[in-house]
């Protein structure tokens, strides 16, 4: 090893000055890495109880704060979830549900679990654990702002739920809360509840701004050295990109949840036409509901890429790891990514379709929708080339994986079908849109999710999870979510309308009812098996096997720190220096079957690592 | 800070170069200051929501079927006993673009490190920003007191109160959040809190004169909002 190289190791990422082998030496430095053009980072450090875990400015922490805040409104979802399929499976079992209980359960498990659920968890969870860690930063470039956006988050969903304990209850227009029934009587939770959602929304969104912005900017001005963009792990991109997406996306729900509010406390007509009730004619007058759907379904559509794209990039990285190859095509993947994610503001009226909207606007949005697919579908391909001739470990995490891609492409599949104009109007509202939407955006993700647990708590915890539990917990998830949905296909085909309290004694929908009762047990099941995974973590935090450091083999920082779980602050004394991507896997002639981000050429001489 | 050539690094030429360049280590656009990227990217981010409000509009006074009042006769003022359409706004906008004017130069002045006229400037962009929201108050009053209300209004469709109000207001927020930070700024100016590099009160990073530029981005951000109001709802 040259004296040269050792200087580049250790030069200290504070330091300016050009390191090389000056120029009178003639060959060139292979190991040259940009000088510093980024100021050390003060952070400041907590030192008790409340600045270090309540009021905590460490990304670290706060990600795992909004993970279990998340994880916490995913199990209030849940709950609600089984309480549907209670009353949907076996009519009057639950004794209390009535129709509006029914409503209000629908519009919460909906809400809570796209916006408070998903969304927190995959960028305010593993966003804040991830980006600073993979990028090489510290930490955040605005610890201060991060924190006041978890908190924020946390008072979104306080007063989420406390839209079930006030007179009327919460909500129960549907998750997409249109106007006008949204704030009418007659609606259940049309007084405080349709409020306090609208409130909950506009909190939501400005707490994930705060974290938004940091994200970004971490990610485009705070990178470690040599870290292009070009070599950041997918999950990054896919957390950037959703994260634009949501800076462009929740403005319009913003606007839309306030001129809502201001509708039903100041009696505006914004959303609100002429309504005639029992031979009266209301206040309102004038205004336009189908205004309220294009505002929310700009923020929808997507919304429905912010959970995806994060999934995205995250199965990535997984299938990499667990197979020990690179990714195939990881420009591709990540122009699919930028691709989609700007596809999809062209995309949202096809929620429109029976809006009454001009064939010609249902024609525009069908062909958008559709390219979506060409992406999407290159996405799909490349990970199944990742696979392909693979050293493919059959872990639990890789389990999780394999399952994602099924769904995926199932949920994506019939979302073609929903994406033509003629094919969505018969099946508008039955549940074929209720099975498309879960698959591809529900248990898809969720898989994902799953899987980076399985993957990524050795490093939070520097402890595995059980790999026998994690495999009943999969199989029951993945097996249990097909018995749930696939059914769900047929009973849209079959006509049964979505969001019925009741299928009564229509003759079609008589035939549905051993399906109904077959789903629901399902999801009775599907449902508990997800406290395997509490139970596991819990059971692992006490006496699980030590994980020590890089557990994996795996390239990417996030692996690299120098103690496990890394501290605050990540990287000691010595910033990273990065010197290729991070799927530098199974290179002939490499002595391992990874070759770390940080190692630098002169170390790798002899293999076949490509430039990067 | 020159890089020696090293075989590879220099950059392609045309397109090629460019992404290169963005792509490259560290950061995206070189030399700007984190918290400077953060104000551009949320003002994008408010562009939206002020996009949504406007486009709103257009699509609310498009979809009523009650006519819309007449904005000269409406916003007109009496002066020496002669309505003068559109007075007090003029007079507003004229203030309002002025403020961003002592702005810029409050920037100039900063980067200059002149601490005197970096304050006094600031200072009266926050007095020009207040007198914006003063005679915003006033018009609303004015209005208020000729019956428009968010529900009603005498002079046609109701959804004219509702729409004025909701986004003047908004925007008048904004404005108001900007004097309240602009009068902060002003007193860290003159208590010298960016030449020492004081640290903020929450938090904890360094005072530079950077934070100037930051505000003035927010400044005339602000400003052409409301350009784009005067337009849409005095003008149209």
């Amino acid at each position: 090893m040259s004296e040269e190289f050792n200087d580049n190791k250790t030069i200290h990422a504070q330091s300016s000055e050009t390191i090389s082998g000056g120029g009178s030496s003639a060959a060139p430095d292979i190991d040259y890495v940009r000088p510093a053009e980024v100021e050390e980072q003060d952070l400041y450090h907590g030192h008790s109880f409340i600045t270090k875990w309540v009021f905590c400015q460490d990304a670290k922490v706060i990600g795992v704060q909004y993970f279990l805040l998340a994880t916490f409104t995913g199990i209030v979802g849940l709950i609600l979830s089984w309480l549907m399929r209670l009353q949907l499976g076996f009519p009057g079992a639950a004794g209390f549900m009535t129709a509006e209980h029914y409503y209000q359960f629908v519009t919460m498990h909906g809400m809570i679990m796209v916006v408070y659920f998903l969304t927190a968890l995959f960028l305010g969870g593993f966003g804040n654990y991830l980006i600073p860690l993979m990028v090489g930063a510290r930490d955040m470039v605005f610890p201060y702002l991060n924190m006041v956006s978890f908190w924020m988050f946390f008072i979104a969903v306080g007063v989420l739920m406390a839209s079930f304990f006030v007179p009327g209850g919460p909500t129960g227009a549907g998750w997409t809360l249109y106007p006008p029934q949204t704030i009418l009587e007659g609606t259940p939770g049309s007084g405080a509840g349709i409020l306090l959602m609208c409130l909950s929304l506009i909190l939501f969104v400005a707490g994930f701004t705060m974290g938004g912005l940091n994200y970004l900017i971490t990610i485009l001005q705070a990178r470690t050295r040599g870290m292009t963009l070009m070599r950041m792990p997918l999950t990054v991109w896919g957390i950037f990109t959703a994260t634009v997406l949501a800076m462009l996306a929740f403005p319009a729900l913003l606007v839309g949840a306030l001129m809502m509010s201001l509708d039903k406390v100041l009696g505006t007509s914004f959303f609100m036409p002429t309504i005639l009730k029992a031979g009266e004619v209301l206040e309102y007058g004038g205004g336009s509901p189908i205004l309220f759907q294009h505002l929310f379904w700009f923020f929808g559509h997507p919304e429905v890429y912010i959970v995806a794209l994060p999934a995205f990039g995250i199965v990535s990285d997984l299938i990499s790891v667990h197979s020990r190859k690179n990714i195939f095509g990881y420009r591709m993947m990540v122009w699919a990514i930028v691709g989609i994610g700007a596809l999809s503001f062209f995309v949202w009226a096809h929620h429109m379709y029976v809006s009454g909207m001009n064939p010609w606007f249902g024609f525009f949005f069908a062909t958008t929708t559709l390219i979506i697919a060409v992406p999407t579908a290159m996405k799909v391909y490349n990970w199944i080339l990742t696979l392909w001739r693979g050293n493919i470990r059959m872990n639990t995490v890789m389990l999780w994986c394999l399952g994602f891609i099924v769904t995926f492409v199932n949920g994506g599949i019939t979302g073609i079908f929903l994406g033509n104009v003629s094919v969505d109007v018969p099946l508008s509202d039955t549940y074929f849109v209720i099975a498309h939407f879960h698959m591809v955006m529900g248990i898809a993700p969720l898989m994902v999710i799953m899987g980076a647990v399985y993957h990524w708590f050795p490093l939070v915890s520097g402890r595995f999870l059980d790999e026998k539990l994690g495999k009943w917990h999969f199989w029951t998830t993945f097996l249990g979510a097909y018995s749930i949905y696939f059914p769900m296909h047929y009973l849209g085909f079959i006509g049964v309308p979505r969001r019925y309290f009741e299928m009564y004694d229509s003759p079609y929908m008589t035939s549905a009812v051993g399906m109904n009762e077959f789903i629901s047990l399902a999801a009775f099941l599907v449902g508990a098996a997800q406290f395997i995974l509490i139970y596991n973590i819990i059971k692992t935090l006490k006496t699980g096997k030590r994980a020590g450091s890089n557990p994996w083999k795996a390239c990417s920082l996030e692996w690299l720190t120098p103690s496990v779980p890394p501290e605050h602050g990540n990287w000691g004394d010595r910033l990273p220096v990065v010197h290729r991507w991070c799927y530098d896997y199974s290179v002939p002639g490499a002595k391992e079957d990874f070759i770390t981000q940080t190692t630098p050429p002169s170390e790798v001489q002899n293999t076949g690592v490509e430039k990067t | 800070m020159s890089d020696p050539k090293i075989e590879g690094l220099e950059l392609k030429p045309g397109f090629r170069g460019m992404a290169q360049d963005t792509g490259s280590d560290q950061t995206m656009f070189k030399g700007v200051h984190w918290g400077k990227a953060m104000m551009w990217i949320f003002l994008l981010s408010d562009t939206f929501i002020f996009s949504c409000f406007l486009i709103s509009y257009m699509k609310g006074r498009g979809s009523t079927p009650v006519e819309w009042p007449n904005p000269s006769e409406v916003f007109a003022l009496n002066a020496f006993g002669v309505p003068v359409p559109l007075l007090l706004i003029a007079i507003m906008t004229f203030v309002l673009i002025t403020s961003s004017g002592t702005m810029a130069l409050a920037v100039k002045y900063g980067y200059e490190k002149n601490r005197k006229m970096c304050g006094w400037l600031v200072l009266a962009t926050a007095l020009g920003g207040l007198t914006f929201v003063g005679m915003q108050a006033f018009e609303w009053s004015k209005l208020i007191h000729e019956g428009v209300r968010p529900w009603e209004n005498p002079f046609g469709a109701p959804q004219f109160g509702s729409f004025f109000f909701m986004i003047t207001g908004f925007h008048g927020t904004h404005v108001t959040f900007g004097v309240i930070f602009l009068f902060i700024y002003a007193y860290k100016v003159f208590a010298g809190h960016y030449d020492e590099g004081k640290r903020g009160w929450f938090t904890t990073m360094k005072g530079d004169y950077v934070e100037i530029e930051i505000l003035g981005l927010y400044w005339h951000f602000v400003d052409l909002v409301w350009v784009f109001i005067f337009a849409f709802f005095y003008l149209w």
